[in-house]
């Protein structure tokens, strides 16, 4: 059974997200700062007539900031919006979700966020879960 | 009440419209559990209301059918055709009366006995029931009901257009415009704005939505109980959002059943207490900056911590050393474990197995807090405070460094700047204190708080929290808003230093700062408002009470009216000096009186007769003026013998009398003063000459000795007979005529040295 999956790319690797978790992809504008918020949340950004928090998503899964980006997708984890932004964005595809393969040494937040593969086309890719690169959600839901 | 009734009926027309295709297919398939669930639904519900509203027949109608309905429901009755027609015809007829009563027009009752009883088992076959149903003109409802959601995407819709709007004249404006596209813009905007208010109130509602429906709950929960409460419900006009109003239903409900149940005592119990039979209950609302605050406070038992305490040891939930290591306000805390309720006994109004614990979680999930105030004995005061978020309120819009903010308006007393005269910054320590017009507020660099670089302070932003007021330092104030506030993701919200998050006309995010989380994160710490403060009596705060005379010496004084029994006239006779001071002789007896100058020279003079409860103590006055209520800023008059204060009555000095002291016997009467015996020479020089330059010095004068009087200095002529009486035991200070006079003389003229002299000779003999 396939699933609809986005093909993003995030600090320079590429990554499937479920389409279902993803409301649209955007360009972000300007970001409001957020002082004192943690240092993967980017600031607040204006999507039309409403206000996005915008993750950091390099910063979420441990790596340096990616401040080239500026597109982002757009989810929703439990009734707050964020985007989450990405370097580029690639298409959706249909695709099987398929178990990591046993033994795969994951470094770092990327074993936290990952939450499966798909191969395209012969190059397998991580299924992100977008919730899980979103700050304090986590811990309110425990 | 007339809003419950409309509420009513408003859904119950809504109910039956949505019920009547269910209906039909009840009818066709009898056995279908599902549609009969919602039929039952549906008059449980009529029921329910008809009970609260007082609508008796209605109520009888429902009654019925619900009964036969559950026994259906259980298996008891089969649902054959003609129970079917029978619950029809009461829906129907339930219709019809609510259709009535929106109407305002009478319905007879006639066919309701005859539904009624077409529901019993062994009904005739229906024949009646088609009778009456006479078409009523259905009355145009003047209100709709909507679902938030749909309310919510006009809100949305809404903020587009103005975004729209305002990018449409940012683009105009760039290009020489033509009149007419100037007055259309002009016109949209009007429009635009005038739209947004009107549906950001479509969100809003006051709170006596919530409140209306307390006075009958509270008086049926307490009869059924046995108790007597009064209920008292304040700031019914506040508003806030739909949405929080059903959220805050269900807490509010509970919370209340609480205290009628649990806190308020039996009447027989209260009387013991030496309270007031009937317990008193006050639910209020009040906005407090960014918060919503519901106070619901009874003067019931309070919460037994003790019990809670046992409780929770005996049910596992903490461990004796986990106990005794508690503060009391954490032993407090333990009613809102899942399954720790403080009674013992589960009754049928609270005990329902909804406890404190759920009440918490729903006001927390709204990002509210549930804060309690137990005096055990005396009552308990649960707060639920509610974020403002999700609803509109007035901003200031702060810039800081490049950095815009917002701040609730209501937590702002002002805004000064400070380059005014009315503003000074000192470093008291390692922390900026900031003086407005004297009042001295820890001051917050909101710059240096928030790290933005290029902070430059030009104004401070008096910010007043529950516990105190601090001064923000703020760059300047750039404008006034209201705005739809959000709440912010919860990793902002775990910062603690933002309230809400916004989107402004400007189409720029905006945070909205929460005052009490900046006075945290800064590290200020007020101490608490304690209960007593705002608990003090009215009295107080308006002073003593007094009485205003004139005294012998001409001064106006005052006394404490607490300390004075009466006002009387009294012979002068009966005061005499006596044991070395002033009494006055009662028909019971003699008590001390103190005067404040020489005797009046009349028959009559006015005492004010003072007592502390147990001795009494007389005042002779000159006349006694008015009944004063004294002012609570009085001078202290330190040093000076029997005077306490010195109080601004009407504009005049006035001195309030240490009454403490006269009873001590502390007050040295006037007598005290140096008297100078004058040896008159006849010629009238001393009386007229010398006399008021002395009295003027603080001495008494006289020329002749009384019996008791004793002379501190006497001043004679050296000319005169050589009366050099050492009878009267006084130093004497002789005087001269001429300038140049014998060395144990003064020349009279010489008024220094005289008075000089004076002063040694009276100082030598009293030392």
């Amino acid at each position: 059974m396939t699933e609809l999956f986005l093909i993003v790319q995030i600090a320079a690797r590429w990554v499937a997200v479920p389409a279902t978790e993803v409301e649209s992809a955007v360009d972000i504008g300007a970001i409001v700062a957020v002082p004192h918020a943690p240092s993967t949340i980017r600031g607040l950004a204006a999507l039309r007539s409403r206000v996005v928090t915008v993750i950091d998503t390099c910063t979420a899964l441990g790596l340096p900031p990616c401040t080239e980006a500026k597109r982002a997708v757009i989810a929703q984890v439990q009734g707050h919006h964020y985007a989450l932004l990405v370097d580029a964005l690639d298409d959706v595809f249909a695709l099987e979700r398929l178990p990591l393969s046993s033994g795969l040494p994951l470094d770092g937040q990327w074993a936290a966020c990952a939450s499966g593969m798909v191969d395209r086309d012969g190059e397998p890719l991580l299924i992100l879960d977008l919730s899980r690169l979103v700050p304090g959600a986590v811990a309110i839901a425990a | 009440m007339d809003d419950l009734l409309q509420e009513f009926i408003a859904e119950t027309r809504e109910t039956l419209d949505a019920l009547s295709g269910e209906i039909v297919l009840w009818e066709a398939t009898p056995g279908d559990r599902a549609r009969l669930d919602a039929i039952f639904r549906f008059v449980h519900t009529v029921k329910g209301s008809c009970g609260f509203l007082e609508l008796p027949r209605l109520g009888r109608l429902a009654h019925a059918a619900e009964d036969v309905l559950s026994a259906v429901r259980d298996g008891r009755r089969p649902a054959d055709t003609a129970l079917v027609s029978a619950v029809l015809a009461i829906v129907d007829r339930i219709g019809e009366l609510t259709e009535a009563i929106a109407g305002g027009h009478a319905l007879d009752d006639v066919t309701e006995d005859l539904l009624i009883a077409a529901l019993a088992e062994d009904a005739a076959p229906p024949t009646v029931l088609a009778a009456s149903t006479a078409p009523t003109a259905r009355v145009a409802s003047s209100s709709v009901r909507l679902a938030v959601d749909l309310l919510d995407r006009m809100m949305i819709g809404m903020s587009e257009m103005v975004l729209a709007r305002n990018e449409l004249a940012r683009r105009l404006r760039e290009h020489a415009l033509d009149a007419r596209v100037e007055g259309a813009l002009e016109r949209l905007s009007l429009t635009v704005g005038e739209m947004r208010d009107t549906v950001t109130r479509t969100r809003m509602q006051r709170i006596s939505a919530l409140f209306s429906a307390l006075p009958r709950m509270v008086r049926d929960t307490a009869n059924s109980l046995g108790k007597a409460v009064i209920l008292d419900v304040e700031g019914a006009d506040v508003e806030l959002d739909r949405e929080l109003v059903e959220l805050l239903r269900d807490p509010l409900v509970h919370i209340i059943r609480n205290a009628v149940d649990h806190g308020i005592e039996t009447p027989a119990e209260r009387r013991a207490a030496g309270k007031r039979v009937a317990g008193q209950l006050i639910v209020s609302a009040r906005q407090t900056g960014n918060q919503i605050v519901l106070g619901i406070s009874d003067d019931g038992r309070g919460i037994d911590e003790s019990r809670l305490v046992a409780k929770a040891a005996a049910s596992g939930l903490r461990t004796d050393r986990q106990l005794a290591m508690m503060t009391d306000a954490e032993r407090l805390e333990l009613i809102f474990e899942p399954g720790l309720s403080s009674r013992d006994v589960v009754t049928s109004i609270s005990g329902r197995g909804v406890g404190m614990d759920v009440v918490r979680a729903n006001i927390e999930r709204i990002g509210g807090r549930v804060a309690l105030r137990n005096r055990p004995g005396c009552g308990l005061t649960i707060e639920l405070q509610v974020p403002l978020t999700l609803s509109i309120i007035p901003t200031i819009i702060v810039a800081i460094g490049g950095e815009k903010f917002a701040l609730p308006r209501q937590s702002i007393e002002e805004i000064v700047a400070l380059r005014g005269a009315a503003v000074r910054l000192d470093m008291l320590g390692g922390t900026t204190v900031a003086t407005v017009r004297g009042r001295r507020l820890p001051m917050v660099e909101l710059g240096s708080l928030l790290n933005i670089p290029d902070a430059k302070v030009t104004a401070l932003a008096i910010v007043a929290t529950r516990d105190g007021q601090y001064a923000l330092g703020i760059d300047e104030v750039l404008d006034t808003e209201e705005l739809v506030v959000k709440p912010v993701s919860p990793a902002i919200m775990a910062t603690g230093l933002y309230a809400g998050q916004t989107l402004p006309d400007s189409g720029d995010p905006l945070l909205l700062l929460d005052g009490t989380g900046i006075a945290a994160a800064a590290g200020l710490h007020f101490t608490p408002a304690s209960e007593d403060r705002t608990e003090a009596p009215v009295e107080e705060a308006r002073g003593i009470a007094a009485l205003l005379f004139d005294d012998l010496d001409g001064m106006r004084r005052a006394l404490p009216l607490i300390a004075v029994d009466r006002v009387e006239t009294v012979p002068r006779a009966a005061i005499r000096r006596t044991g070395g001071r002033l009494h006055l002789s009662l028909d019971t007896g003699v008590i001390p009186v103190f005067a404040n100058g020489d005797l009046p020279d009349t028959n009559q003079v006015a005492v004010v007769r003072l007592t502390d409860g147990a001795s009494e103590y007389g005042y002779l006055i000159g006349d006694a003026q008015e009944i004063v209520s004294l002012p609570a800023q009085a001078a202290p008059a330190a040093g000076r013998a029997g005077v306490a204060a010195v109080l601004m009555i009407a504009g005049e000095q006035v001195e309030l009398v240490d009454v403490h002291a006269l009873f001590a016997g502390e007050l040295a009467p006037p007598a005290d003063r140096p008297l100078c015996l004058l040896r008159c020479d006849g010629s009238g020089w001393m009386d007229t000459f010398l006399r008021p330059v002395l009295e003027a010095s603080g001495y008494r004068c006289t020329s002749q000795m009384r019996d008791d009087d004793i002379a501190d200095v006497t001043l004679a002529m050296a000319d005169a007979a050589p009366q050099r009486d050492v009878a009267a035991g006084s130093p004497v200070v002789y005087l001269s005529r001429q300038p140049v006079a014998g060395a144990d003389a003064i020349y009279r003229y010489d008024r220094a040295a005289l008075i000089a002299a004076v002063a040694a000779s009276a100082g030598s003999r009293r030392a």
